[in-house]
């Protein structure tokens, strides 16, 4: 039953991984950078969250057997939205004059390195370096047969990040958007020749991703704690193993690839020091490096699914 | 676990290693203490330019080839482990063993890393080093008899300290002096090998891989050999900087070196071995100096002070790479010492020196 | 006939189309041989298959009495076969001289111990290498450009730089990718007669894929048309181009 236990936990926190990774794959692809600050985004998003429950206030009571009050569906959107203003912004002054220049895509990786440090700091400045919660009451886990113990908020982590992924899907091949979306990703250059806007698209991929990365970041916070250093930390290369399992570009492959570094990461702790943790992500990349690069699911062409 | 001081890191939070600039003999210690720290890091930023500058390949995980260099030597160095700690080695051997001990380990880190991806494309690699210093600190923290857990290492000798009292000199300034000499025979070597037919492979290499192998060159190979000197120059500066500080703990090795490392070279022009050095006491002396003034700043900035720095050094790496890619001194066009210049020079010595010293304008930076 | 090179067989396929589908061909040992198709025909990935850029699926590629199919492309230019890009691969940011002399093979300073050790040896070969990058450069006329940085210079002269390139290693034989495309009328007609001089004084086989047809005319004495991923006639340039089958090929790529 502990193996169970720990698939359990490894799926929830997989889900995480997978949600933050999604976006990431979907700003990897269409802008064809290894965004580095993008875990310092999700750090963002939680703080965000943190500003509109706690410091304005917004908690409305209790929902259900959740952890959170209604407040929770104001503070995601204002974590979205303040997540998605920074990325536009951070894009239109830092990102596009580069693109523009035609900047090859390592040193537009290097600047995103600069934003990460610089965003980690201000996160610090404001809300300090002690770990935070949203709520501090105790949160109850509800006990299933065989002694399986699962949180509501966890169920709920899983089941939002399932319904993110249908969404973004649906987005993707249902809609004009996404479309543009990714007919840009494929090929940027034919997608302009063809009469896509593909600085629009940009924006909009920065808005959408927001969307998946705000979120994660809260549901890290749920989970674990609001931590002003999780990014480069904890988060930013298991969910880069995530992308590259998935192959990058593919939202459906990165959504596996994070619950498969989530579930293999707390299965390991049955049989490795706890300390030897964060080791597993790493040994993954490698191995998928080596065994086939291109990810489980990259094709030749991305986004085919 | 136990507190460990944030200050016996590199780039830590509370600069111990810099006494406050209270008096005019605060002031000369300060500036020792600052000059030391930034030959310590001149040498990883020359050890970047290798692996950045020269062959385009991206490592963030500068503080974790550091932190192997300073561990081993450390090891290798120490006596064997008392009644309260639990470490492997504490061989007793002679601090310059150590450090050629730090350079090993920091280059056969970086040989298991590269292998598997410098093969492949150049963003897989950074994403890779992304997490090595993190898995070697929790390794470090959490397995006992390795390395003595968050304990630390305490008592790692310190070099020349008996010669010092012997002379009677200030071990401060006797330790400047030896950082900088092993610092300036770091640069000759940097520049021996980079400046030459080897390192105009890394540069083509850099500037279009395939080209590179269109003209026969194993490229990965090369970018191996690139990956590994650098990773052994930052054990060695790892090394010194452990004799230096005397005590080592896991959280010594925080990802703020690895920034400010990067910080160094963008800013002082990635692919200038003089640059980067230049980059090394500029950004060391905006980080390590900003504190000073702690007091002068309006309260809510004084008092976040050490996250003032940090925004400053993202600002920088941003300002740098959006305004001035090149650096403050950009990189020579010409790579190899050897080829002939622009002005018509031979091509035997390093040709650029008497146009220099003349004052007249050789083929500089662009 | 002397073939230098001769492909036989080949095929290469990307997903289930093949841009390459039994390709048979040979160069003859001194020739101007030139390739010809419609977009899509499979010349260039023919000559990516026969430079070792990519791993054919089928065939056999053999250069000089030599099996070098499959080959990568550094042991493949090692033997003398050597390329130039269709857009032009110059290391921008890096001087036009030096961009020569990183080409030539087992430099003595190319192992970083020697530069380290040996830098009087490094140097005394630098010297030649550095003689003989001036030599090409003065061949391809861009003797004035050598301090340049390569990513300052022109279109024509990028597409002289590829070709200087290839002849800093000395090669036997030279694939030409679009060696005209982009480049002014003017500096064509200086291209044909620089390749033919170098064939003539030096005795180099040039393969040549182009589209502008005039120019292949005027260049080659011997055309291979591509369609649909094979050989569809081979021979003289002015029966080639006369052949009815050859003028189908080009009108159904005109009108599709």
């Amino acid at each position: 039953m502990d193996i169970l236990q720990l698939v359990i936990v490894g799926m929830v926190v997989g889900s995480i991984i997978g949600l933050g990774a999604m976006g990431l794959t979907l700003t990897f692809g269409v802008l064809k950078f290894a965004n580095f600050a993008h875990a310092d985004l999700m750090t963002l998003g939680m703080y965000l969250a943190f500003f509109v429950i706690v410091d304005v206030g917004i908690v409305g009571g209790h929902v259900g057997p959740f952890s959170f009050g209604w407040g929770m569906i104001p503070a995601v959107l204002f974590a979205w939205g303040g997540v998605a203003a920074f990325t536009v912004g951070v894009d239109r002054f830092v990102f596009r004059p580069l693109r523009r220049r035609e900047t090859d895509f390592l040193s537009i990786g290097i600047a995103s390195l600069g934003v990460a440090i610089a965003l980690q700091a201000v996160v610090q400045a404001i809300w300090g370096s002690a770990p935070l919660r949203y709520h501090s009451e105790i949160h109850r886990a509800l006990t299933f047969a065989g002694g399986l113990k699962i949180k509501p908020d966890q169920i709920l982590i899983i089941g939002l990040t399932l319904a993110m992924a249908v969404a973004l899907y649906l987005l993707l091949h249902r809609t004009r958007l996404g479309t543009a979306m990714r007919a840009t990703s494929d090929n940027a250059p034919l997608a302009e020749a063809s009469g896509i806007d593909t600085e629009r698209v940009r924006i909009a991929t920065w808005v959408i991703a927001s969307a998946m990365t705000a979120v994660a970041g809260v549901m890290f916070a749920l989970q674990s704690q609001l931590r002003f250093d999780a990014g480069f930390e904890f988060l930013l290369l298991p969910m880069f193993a995530a992308v590259i399992l998935g192959g990058i570009g593919n939202p459906w492959g990165a959504l596996v690839g994070g619950l498969i570094v989530g579930i293999s990461q707390e299965l390991s702790t049955e049989w490795i020091n706890t300390g030897f943790k964060p080791g597993v992500p790493f040994l993954l990349l490698i191995l998928i490096l080596i065994v086939r690069p291109r990810g489980l699911f990259g094709s030749e062409t991305q986004w085919s699914t | 676990m136990l507190p460990v001081d944030a200050f016996t890191s590199l780039a830590g939070e509370a600069p111990a290693l810099l006494p406050p600039l209270i008096t005019f003999g605060g002031s000369v210690n300060w500036t020792v203490g600052f000059l030391t720290t930034a030959a310590i890091f001149a040498i990883a930023a020359l050890a970047l330019n290798v692996q950045w500058g020269y062959t385009g390949t991206i490592n963030f995980g500068v503080v974790a080839f550091f932190g192997v260099g300073a561990y081993t030597s450390a090891l290798l160095t120490l006596d064997a482990p008392g009644e309260f700690e639990s470490y492997v080695g504490g061989l007793e051997l002679a601090i310059p063993i150590g450090w050629v001990g730090g350079m090993v380990a920091g280059g056969v880190l970086a040989l298991l890393v590269g292998l598997p991806t410098l093969r492949l494309r150049d963003d897989f690699l950074a994403i890779a080093t992304i997490g090595i210093a993190t898995i070697l600190r929790s390794i470090a923290n959490a397995q006992e008899g390795l390395v003595n857990r968050a304990r630390g290492l305490n008592g790692i000798p310190r070099p020349l300290e008996g010669f010092a009292n012997d002379m009677g000199v200030d071990y401060d300034l006797v330790l400047l002096v030896l950082t900088s000499g092993v610092l300036l025979m770091v640069f000759l070597v940097v520049r021996g090998a980079t400046a030459s037919p080897w390192g105009r492979v890394l540069r083509a290499i850099r500037e279009n891989e395939a080209t590179a192998q269109s003209v026969g060159k194993m490229t990965t190979s090369y970018r191996i050999q690139s990956f590994v000197l650098g990773g052994a120059l930052m054990g060695l500066a790892g090394a010194i900087f452990a004799h230096r500080i005397g005590t080592i703990a896991p959280d010594s090795f925080d990802n703020l070196t690895t920034f400010l490392v990067w910080t160094m070279v963008i800013v002082g022009g990635s692919g200038n071995n003089r640059g980067v050095m230049l980059g090394a006491l500029v950004v060391g002396f905006v980080w390590f100096g900003l504190p000073l003034i702690q007091e002068e700043l309006p309260d809510f900035l004084g008092t976040r002070v050490f996250m003032l720095r940090r925004i400053a050094i993202g600002l920088l790496i941003i300002a740098f790479v959006l305004t001035r890619p090149q650096g403050l001194l950009g990189e020579e066009p010409r790579v190899s010492r050897f080829a002939p210049r622009g002005d018509g020079g031979g091509g035997l010595w390093p040709t650029g020196l008497w146009s220099r010293i003349r004052g007249q304008p050789g083929g500089g930076a662009a | 006939m002397d073939a230098l090179l001769d492909v036989h067989g080949l095929v290469k396929r990307f997903g289930g189309n093949y841009a390459v589908d039994g390709a048979t061909f040979g160069v003859e040992r001194g020739s101007i041989t030139g390739m010809i198709g419609p977009n899509g025909a499979g010349k260039t990935t023919c000559f990516n298959c026969i430079a070792g850029s990519l791993v054919p699926d089928g065939g056999r590629v053999v250069y000089d009495g030599e099996d070098i199919t499959g080959l990568p492309s550094y042991r493949v230019f090692r033997r003398g076969l050597t390329r130039t890009f269709q857009i032009p691969q110059e290391l921008s940011a890096m001087t036009v001289l030096e961009n020569l002399m990183v080409v030539p093979a087992e430099q003595a300073g190319e192992r970083v111990v020697d530069s380290w050790l040996r830098p009087w040896r490094v140097a005394a070969q630098e010297r030649s290498i550095a003689e003989r990058a001036h030599e090409v450069l003065a061949e391809v006329d861009l003797t004035h450009e050598a301090q340049n940085y390569a990513g300052n210079l022109s279109g024509g002269q990028r597409k002289l730089l590829e070709l200087a390139r290839a002849l800093m290693s000395e090669p036997g034989m030279i694939l030409l990718d679009e060696p005209s495309a982009g480049v002014n009328p003017t500096l064509t007609r200086r291209l044909v007669e620089h390749i033919q001089g170098l064939r003539e004084r030096f005795g180099i086989t040039f393969f040549v894929i182009a589209h502008d047809m005039d120019f292949m005319q005027r260049l080659c004495e011997r055309l291979i048309v591509m369609a649909d991923g094979q050989v569809l006639v081979e021979g003289e340039p002015r029966e080639v181009l006369e052949n009815t089958e050859v003028q189908a090929a080009y009108l159904g790529s005109v009108t599709a």
